[in-house]
């Protein structure tokens, strides 16, 4: 079945035209989306897990093993965005130490949790606008080298702060940010990530904003062409990714209830693994918000289960490198069966008969 | 006049980065109270950067293609572990069986990299990514927790990083001759250019009858040989083989390769350029502690000098183009 393209274009008075595209609803399409292969690994993941613990299934406990793995969440959404744009930045673990670490010499100079908190996010937004500007300002560097560069940098300054010193001690509310729950239930912090999903997946599917990405994900000579501000989006999205890694160590500093220059180190690559499961492509202009919660979740709930059964931490990582790959294998498998000479022989073939 | 001039645009990454050095060098030798430019010293922060050095042009090979291989600290563990691991249990192999060992684990790895990333064409970022998961708990696994002592390899083993000839480390040795070879390999022979080829343009490359896929798995297999080989080294140098070796590594030799002039998009790098990014980063870890910079500020610092010797590279580089047009228009 052909799948009907509506191009509808107006005229306006003043001169601009306006064209809406739209396409027709296809089951096909609806069938062959990536995130149907998440539910699926979701599924499997949890009747692993059931099988592995007969006191896995109760929705107090599921809910509670999310405290695990959301320090990582939290930055996934706006990696999504950064991998959309076809960059990559690899410092984010080191904006999170780095602001963990402001936020606890703010404390321990005298000053009130919220002023702390708010230094904290203040420096995350700072490092991400400082990658955003070196990018902007020097095009032809690749953006895995410039954050590669930060990524030492950043981790560098909190080890000049707090040398091999911890901060702790911490007012009681502020251990309650990781450890509180809404009716003894649902974790505080998992309701905020449930929201800044929604939230970015307002901004990139239904905003002008979210589908400049797009655009500059495919190309970004020809989203400046037509008119995309591509530094300025650059910019905002790496600012972004900076204020949401500083939230994350807000959030880790809250569950640790202390604060090292060493924290957070190497989430970097579990954060990137978690989006491209998730269908965002490295390459840039593909990728949605639902896929990344939904591998946020095969992975954190993978992990969670491997624990249960008491697997060591090496297999943990074995599979999740094997588990990385294969999703990626999956969909160019496909295509690379497509476009085999014998696969396209035998489809002619049987278009034949 | 014009010659001299020709010749120093053409190098002026090299040259750039060759003045850097100097200019560190004499800076250090001033702080120090002449410490640094000693014999020994240059001896021993060769020897260090040995290492690094060979892993780099490895990793240059990946890189030119426009890859990367994120797995190449774990394929240095992986294979050092193997090594050590029958070293340990078999005393008296000799030091060369040691090395292939590795060197053959460090093969297979990278024809697995290499496959994932030609066959099922899996971007090199994501593909070395799990891999390196991959490895690293396999390199774990074998360790079975536990580490792998100097008494443990032998003093005959460790004589190989140790050792001299002519009064040179045997590293250093090492080194030089990866260098000629990886320096003659890509400039002189078919493949070498063929390596450059597929990094402009893969698609005319292709067009133009290379075999693409073949090329890039043997980019990729050629690196975990040589990371084979480096890890060794690198256990062989520290005296110690655990799960956690070389944690972090990949982030190193990529540094290197970007101070020497490899650009990641692919297409350009030259050996000598590599040489240079690895010992500059040599003498950045040798020099700090020389004129007593807190160990806490090294890290900063050097990220720092990474940082703006990347941004002068790209200023000199955009100068150098702008000029050319000039002259063009004219």
């Amino acid at each position: 079945m052909a799948v009907k393209e509506i191009v509808r274009q107006a005229v306006s008075a003043d001169g601009t035209r306006t064209i809406a595209a739209q396409r027709d609803f296809s089951w096909k399409r609806f069938i062959l989306q990536w995130e149907w292969m998440l539910v699926l690994m979701l599924v499997i993941v949890n009747i692993f897990n059931i099988s592995a613990s007969p006191n896995y299934a109760n929705a107090k406990n599921i809910l509670n093993a999310s405290r695990d793995f959301l320090d990582k969440a939290i930055v996934v959404f706006p990696m999504a965005f950064v991998l959309m744009l076809g960059e990559i930045d690899i410092s984010v673990a080191s904006i999170m130490a780095l602001s963990a670490t402001v936020m606890g010499i703010v404390y321990q100079a005298g000053c009130s949790m919220a002023v702390a908190i708010a230094a904290a996010l203040l420096t995350g937004v700072i490092c991400g606008f400082i990658n955003g500007i070196l990018l902007v300002k020097f095009p032809e560097l690749s953006s895995m080298i410039v954050t590669l560069a930060t990524q030492i940098i950043f981790r560098g300054i909190a080890s000049i702060i707090l040398e091999t010193k911890s901060v702790g001690g911490f007012p009681a509310w502020f251990t309650q940010v990781a450890a509180g729950k809404f009716g003894g239930m649902i974790p505080y912090v998992l309701v905020f990530a449930v929201l800044e999903a929604l939230f970015f997946a307002y901004l990139l599917h239904c905003t002008k904003f979210g589908r400049r990405c797009y655009a500059m994900g495919n190309s970004v000579t020809v989203a400046k062409y037509s008119g995309v501000k591509t530094d300025r989006i650059k910019v905002i999205v790496y600012t972004m990714t900076g204020l949401f890694s500083a939230l994350a160590a807000v959030y880790l500093a809250s569950k640790m209830s202390s604060v090292r220059p060493d924290v957070a180190k190497g989430y970097e690559l579990d954060i990137i693994a978690m989006a491209v499961l998730g269908g965002v492509s490295t390459s840039g202009g593909k990728g949605r918000i639902l896929g990344a919660s939904l591998a946020i979740l095969v992975i954190g709930y993978l992990r969670y289960g491997l624990g249960l059964i008491n697997a060591s931490s090496q297999i943990i990582m074995i599979v999740v490198g094997a588990l990385l790959i294969i999703a990626v294998a999956i969909p160019s498998f496909r295509t690379s069966i497509g476009n085999a000479n014998w696969f396209k022989k035998l489809k002619a073939m049987g278009q034949k008969k | 006049m014009n010659k001299v001039k020709k010749m120093f645009s053409a190098n002026i990454r090299e040259l750039s980065l060759v003045i850097v050095m100097i200019a560190i060098a004499v800076f250090v030798q001033y702080r120090s109270g002449g410490n640094f430019l000693t014999v020994e010293n240059i001896s021993d922060m060769l020897a260090e950067t040995a290492v690094l050095a060979i892993c780099a042009v490895g990793m240059m090979f990946v890189i030119v293609t426009g890859g990367i291989d994120l797995s190449i600290g774990a394929i240095m563990a992986l294979g050092a572990m193997a090594g050590c691991t029958v070293l340990k249990n078999n005393q008296s192999m000799p030091i060369i069986a040691v090395i292939g060992i590795a060197m053959a684990v460090g093969f297979v790895c990278g024809i697995f990299n290499g496959v994932l990333v030609s066959k099922l064409k899996i971007l090199p970022i994501i593909a070395t990514l799990g891999t390196m998961n991959i490895y690293r708990g396999i390199t774990y696994l074998v360790a079975n927790g536990s580490w792998i002592k100097q008494q443990e390899m032998g003093a005959k083993f460790l004589s190989l990083a140790t050792g001299k000839v002519l009064g040179i480390n045997n590293l250093i040795i090492i080194a030089v001759i990866v260098y000629i070879i990886a320096g003659f390999f890509m400039t002189k022979t078919r493949t070498g250019r063929k390596i450059y080829a597929v990094g402009n343009s893969e698609e005319s490359a292709r067009v133009s009858g290379i075999k693409t896929d073949n090329t890039l798995i043997m980019v990729y297999t050629l690196l975990g040989v040589i990371a084979g080989l480096a890890g060794t080294l690198y256990v062989c140098k520290y005296g110690v083989a655990q799960g956690e070796t070389c944690t972090g590594y990949e982030m190193n030799v990529i540094a290197a390769c970007v101070l020497g002039g490899v650009s990641i998009n692919g297409g350009t790098g030259r050996v000598p350029g590599v040489l240079l990014g690895a010992i500059l980063l040599g003498i950045l870890n040798n020099a700090m502690p020389l004129i007593h910079v807190s160990s806490f500020w090294q890290e900063a610092i050097r990220g720092l000098i990474i940082l703006l010797s990347i941004i002068a590279n790209s200023l000199i580089q955009r100068n150098v183009e702008m000029k050319a047009l000039r002259r063009r228009n004219i």
